[in-house]
């Protein structure tokens, strides 16, 4: 096979002499049609929600061209932003969100340090164990936790289902595993000899961390922070499980189960509450993409 | 390894030889590498082993419950469920999702990230921006845009057909059409991040093994099947067994498109036990669905496991 592809490519390789720059325009020309193509596949669905969410009832259950707006009015998002039960998910999203990435941090970034730099007993098996935890999928978990916090609440009084705190003892555990990973990789990567040299300066193994490894290692603690921030505020079994009280949903949650009444979808409120739910996520990747998908590739490459 | 634990130790000794002489034991007790070392892992390993290890094994014990959780019935969930055909559905249902998704999602993705490589590093930038856009949306949010634009009577995507004389498609009511339109909902979610990992691994394939190949006379198709792909090989096992696991354990997509419908043929394990697990309140038969999930889980730790201790060996 390969020697007959060679000599069809010997006599035609005169022909095509020459002409590398031509195929290369061609080349480049059916890389932007692709990309294109595929732009348009990935961007249809929230620039829709955007068309959506910019027109009235009355102009989406009318039949006129669905891609269009022709009557835009921001009636919508007017009346999402003064309900007090869309602000009140919002809210409850940000103090989740907000409370889990500064738990997740306190966790994971003092254990990365320990599992990359304090070598002791167990801790190379610990540190494969992290990564292995955060393959257990929450579809796997959701029914023994939901029991254990229910039996909690009998054993001890304190109910916690069905209060929105409860999830800050839940989403922990989707976020710390891989923020561990990702910051001791980052840690690993710092050269010894500076920690060595904070050593023998008398520094303290809690002062080398925080004024050595996490200066230094500070792209991959902003990594592993937007990793924390995006899972939790994009989290929807455990909300969904946890909480039912329409004043303790977040936001995905909320969206879904109460601007979808019975039979009636206000489509153009569900859109809106949906990508304005989709903004803090969006612009957090609009500033700091680098960093986002820095987090990103750490789990495949730095494992 | 060895240099390793000399390096790791001179600074150790230096450091807690110091508090020996101040002759609290206890304080040098908690100045010592190990001391400090376990008490900065503890909240992970408290974190993990009772919200994570602890329930997992938890749900091994629920499953063996019955119905009221008051009598222990052995393998009874496990033979209830093999005798239902749902759940033979929802097997099949699970493993045609996943398997169908990850490979639609891995070819996108491989084949977005060669046309993203292709064009001048400046405009990359830009690009990858607008193609990885579906994995920062929420997907619960997203797919409520995926649920109206396959409404049964405004459907947008209907509309647009309909100007090609392709008749009004029941996205969601059919059979196969459901089960197609929650796998393309996955496929749009999931290939951005294949495209991102696989445009990573692209830079990092050295330029002049192209051209070598380029002098030897291959074709663009010999290219890719003898200098990119090995090269190219750990990354795409890797991305896909993850891609894998997430596809078969997924719950939101499928739970806000169809809840299993029609007559739970879109049904995954996820959104099986969801509904009956804490819809219908049989905690011990949704556990059982469940832990359906764990053996696949089990295959890929193994590979990953032998993934990780490879690489520990070449370190």
């Amino acid at each position: 096979m390969s020697s007959l592809a060679i000599d069809k490519a010997g006599p035609r390789r005169k022909v095509k002499y020459g002409s590398m720059s031509r195929d290369r325009t061609w080349a480049l020309r059916w890389s932007y049609f692709f990309l294109t193509l595929f732009a348009i596949f990935s961007l249809v669905p929230p620039i829709y929600m955007l068309i959506t969410s910019l027109k009235s009832s009355a102009e989406i259950s009318a039949a006129t061209n669905p891609w269009w707006v022709y009557h835009p009015t921001l009636s919508n998002y007017v009346e999402l932003l003064t309900s007090n039960q869309y602000l009140r998910f919002f809210w409850n999203s940000a103090m989740v969100s907000v409370v889990v990435v500064a738990l997740t941090m306190l966790i994971s970034v003092p254990a990365a340090f320990a599992l990359s730099r304090m070598r002791f007993w167990g801790s190379a098996t610990l540190a494969t164990g992290v990564f292995l935890t955060y393959l257990i999928p929450d579809s796997l978990l959701f029914i023994p936790l939901f029991k254990m916090f229910a039996l909690f609440g009998d054993y001890t009084g304190i109910q916690l289902i069905n209060r929105w705190y409860v999830l800050l003892f839940i989403y922990p555990t989707l976020t710390v595993p891989f923020a561990t990973w990702i910051m001791i990789g980052y840690f690993a990567s710092i050269p010894k000899e500076l920690d060595e040299a904070a050593l023998i300066d008398g520094a303290s193994w809690f002062q080398t961390l925080t004024r050595i490894f996490i200066p230094v290692a500070l792209p991959g603690l902003i990594a592993a922070t937007i990793f924390a921030f995006t899972v939790s505020w994009a989290q929807f079994l455990y909300p969904l499980v946890f909480t039912t009280s329409t004043d303790q949903l977040v936001l995905p949650v909320g969206i879904t189960t109460t601007l979808i009444k019975g039979d009636v979808f206000n489509w153009g409120q569900i859109m809106t509450g949906a990508l304005l739910g989709a903004a803090p996520p969006l612009l957090i990747y609009a500033f700091l993409m680098d960093y986002y998908i820095a987090g990103l590739t750490a789990g495949a490459t730095k494992g | 390894m060895i240099t390793m634990v000399d390096v790791a130790f001179q600074p150790t000794s230096v450091a807690s030889s110091k508090p020996a002489r101040k002759s609290s034991s206890l304080k040098s007790a908690l100045q010592r590498k190990s001391t400090v070392a376990f008490l900065m892992t503890l909240p992970l390993i408290l974190l993990i082993g009772i919200l994570v290890i602890y329930p997992a094994f938890y749900a091994l014990h629920l499953a063996t419950l019955n119905k009221a959780m008051t009598k222990f019935v052995g393998f009874g969930n496990f033979q209830f469920l093999f005798k239902r055909d749902t759940f033979w559905m929802v097997v099949e249902q699970s493993c045609l999702f996943a398997i169908t998704a990850v490979i639609f999602k891995a070819l996108i993705g491989f084949i977005v990230a060669h046309f993203a490589h292709n064009i001048p590093s400046k405009k990359q930038r830009k690009w990858r921006g607008m193609l990885l856009v579906p994995w920062v949306i929420p997907p619960a949010m997203s797919t409520l845009a995926w649920l109206w634009l396959f409404d049964p009577s405004y459907s947008a995507f209907n509309y647009t057909l309909s100007a090609f004389g392709i008749g009004p498609i029941s996205w969601l009511g059919e059979v196969g059409w459901a089960r197609f339109s929650v796998i393309l909902v996955n496929v749009w979610f999931g290939a951005p991040f294949f495209m991102i990992m696989y445009l990573a691994s692209l830079k990092s394939v050295p330029d002049q093994l192209y051209e070598a190949a380029a002098i030897d006379g291959a074709n663009w198709w010999q290219r890719i099947w003898y200098v990119t792909l090995p090269m190219m090989r750990n990354i795409i096992a890797i991305t896909t067994l993850f891609s894998l696991i997430v596809t078969f354990a997924n719950f939101d997509i499928t739970r806000i498109l169809t809840a299993g419908g029609p007559l739970d043929h879109t049904h995954l394990f996820a959104t099986w036990a969801f509904k009956i697990g804490i819809e219908g309140s049989d905690i011990p038969l949704g556990a059982s669905v469940s832990l359906f999930m764990a053996p696949i889980l089990a295959i890929a730790a193994v590979f990953i496991l032998r993934d990780i201790s490879k690489r520990g060996n070449e370190a």
